[in-house]
């Protein structure tokens, strides 16, 4: 039998703290233990980010981390962009003005991967955009659509500033 | 689908590491960034029934300038060598590297160590490192050793280290005043390994060149030097039929097969290509137009 290991995982400010089997995925770890079911999962191969998150400010595959990795860190999911608001944050409200999804399920991945670039980079670029997504898969293939939606909330970002910036619960250093 | 059952060891000592990894030999295996090994666990194509994660040991995340060159320690992810500065300037054929390596979200996590501990020929850095004459730092029972590149990659996964052994550092020599070095790769799309990739390290004294490393992925069993190839260009001004020749040569003697990343004919072409490209590039950045 193999011995559970006691992990605590900092998820959108609140403290998780549980025993797991090592093998445990952190994407799993997110979607069963924390019952945040934002972060998808799209592929079994490290291929897809639907699954992306922020761990202590750098956007990861979470199914290709175990959660014991995760261990004392911070991590920001779909769910902590827009916690304790009423309004969605300006990364989201682009997907849903500049219609930067079809089915759906890519879009919590390609929003955080999103929020990692723009929190990384002012004034980006086209190139610049398509470059930071190039790990995130959208198999509806609307990715201009997607590319629309990252500049618009580059400009939203620029004029509201990063709601998260007034939660330090939830901010992760980016 | 979950990795196979496995325990778990993540101590705060190199030391600890190395002695969890003699108390299972063959069975006991390093996890660093994990973006090779995890899809591995995950497809079940390996079992490892001992993990020991080097996450807890402080002070192996660093890339700092020496005297005679850059040490980089091997749990430095490969995003922080792509956002280097010291990396783009000094070495840019390493900075062309790691901003290709797999995508933006694995090279946030992956790491330079177990990119070239895994010693997989489609993996991007041990041609780099080889090209760059790089020498890698082995902690084992008996303290630390050194390897060269050129002398690491023994076969397709395996190295020249014991299986209780660490690689702990990176050091790349500083080359000539008059050098430079480029990577270009060629793939189909981000999540695929490379068709074929080259390395180029130019070394020059006025309009000829002195020293010259060539190295490949993806189309070899194991990452090596093309000496043949090197030799071509050794000690002559390096003008387009000279270039040809040296990337014709790196072709004929690239060790390609027929795969779904297409036939071995394909890859030699492509690989002619992208060495005359590669070695035009480095010239240019050694200040050779």
């Amino acid at each position: 039998m193999v011995s559970k290991k006691h992990i605590s995982i900092t998820v959108n400010g609140e403290v998780k703290e549980t025993e797991v089997e090592p093998r445990m995925l952190l994407a799993h770890f997110l979607r069963e233990v924390a019952g945040l079911t934002g972060t998808h999962i799209g592929c079994d191969t490290t291929n897809c980010g639907a699954c992306t998150v922020i761990m202590d400010g750098k956007a990861v595959k979470s199914c290709t981390i175990l959660a014991v990795q995760a261990n004392g860190k911070k991590i920001l999911t779909i769910e902590g962009l827009s916690k304790g608001r009423e309004k969605l944050h300006p990364v989201q409200q682009s997907f849903v003005d500049k219609h930067g999804l079809q089915c759906g399920y890519c879009t919590s991945g390609m929003i955080l991967t999103s929020y990692w670039l723009l929190k990384n980079r002012k004034n980006v670029t086209e190139e610049e955009i398509r470059a930071a997504i190039s790990g995130n898969l959208c198999r509806c293939t609307g990715y201009d659509n997607i590319v629309e939606s990252i500049k618009d909330a580059s400009k939203k970002m620029e004029e509201e500033g990063d709601p998260i910036e007034e939660h330090p619960e939830i901010k992760v250093r980016a | 689908m979950n990795p196979p059952i496995f325990e778990y060891f993540a101590p705060t000592g190199i030391d600890e590491v190395i002695d969890i990894l003699a108390k299972y030999p063959g069975e006991a295996k390093i996890l660093a960034g994990g973006q090779s090994l995890i899809p591995l666990l995950k497809s079940r194509i390996s079992s490892i029934p001992y993990l020991v994660s080097l996450s807890e040991v402080k002070g192996l995340s660093y890339v700092d300038e020496g005297k005679e060159g850059v040490r980089i320690g091997a749990m430095t992810v490969d995003s922080d060598l792509e956002n280097s500065e010291l990396i783009r300037k000094r070495f840019p054929l390493l900075h062309d590297a790691t901003g290709q390596l797999a995508d933006p979200l694995v090279r946030n996590v992956g790491t330079i160590g177990g990119n070239l501990s895994h010693a997989d020929p489609a993996n991007d850095l041990p041609a780099v490192m080889i090209a760059l004459d790089a020498r890698f730092a082995v902690r084992g029972r008996n303290g630390s050793r050194e390897i060269n590149a050129r002398d690491f990659f023994l076969d397709t996964f395996t190295t020249a280290m014991e299986p209780e052994e660490v690689l702990t550092e990176v050091t790349i020599p500083f080359w000539g005043k008059k050098s430079g070095g480029a990577y270009v790769k060629f793939k189909k799309n981000t999540w695929n390994f490379s068709v074929a990739a080259v390395a180029v390290q130019l070394e020059l004294e006025g309009n000829k060149c002195t020293r010259a490393h060539i190295a490949t992925t993806s189309v070899s069993p194991k990452s090596g030097r093309m000496e043949s190839a090197e030799n071509i260009l050794v000690g002559k001004a390096l003008t387009d039929e000279v270039i040809n020749k040296a990337a014709s040569e790196v072709a004929a003697s690239a060790q390609p097969t027929t795969d779904p990343y297409g036939t071995e004919e394909y890859k030699r072409e492509i690989l002619r290509r992208i060495t005359r490209e590669a070695i035009r590039k480095a010239l240019s950045r050694a200040g050779v137009n």
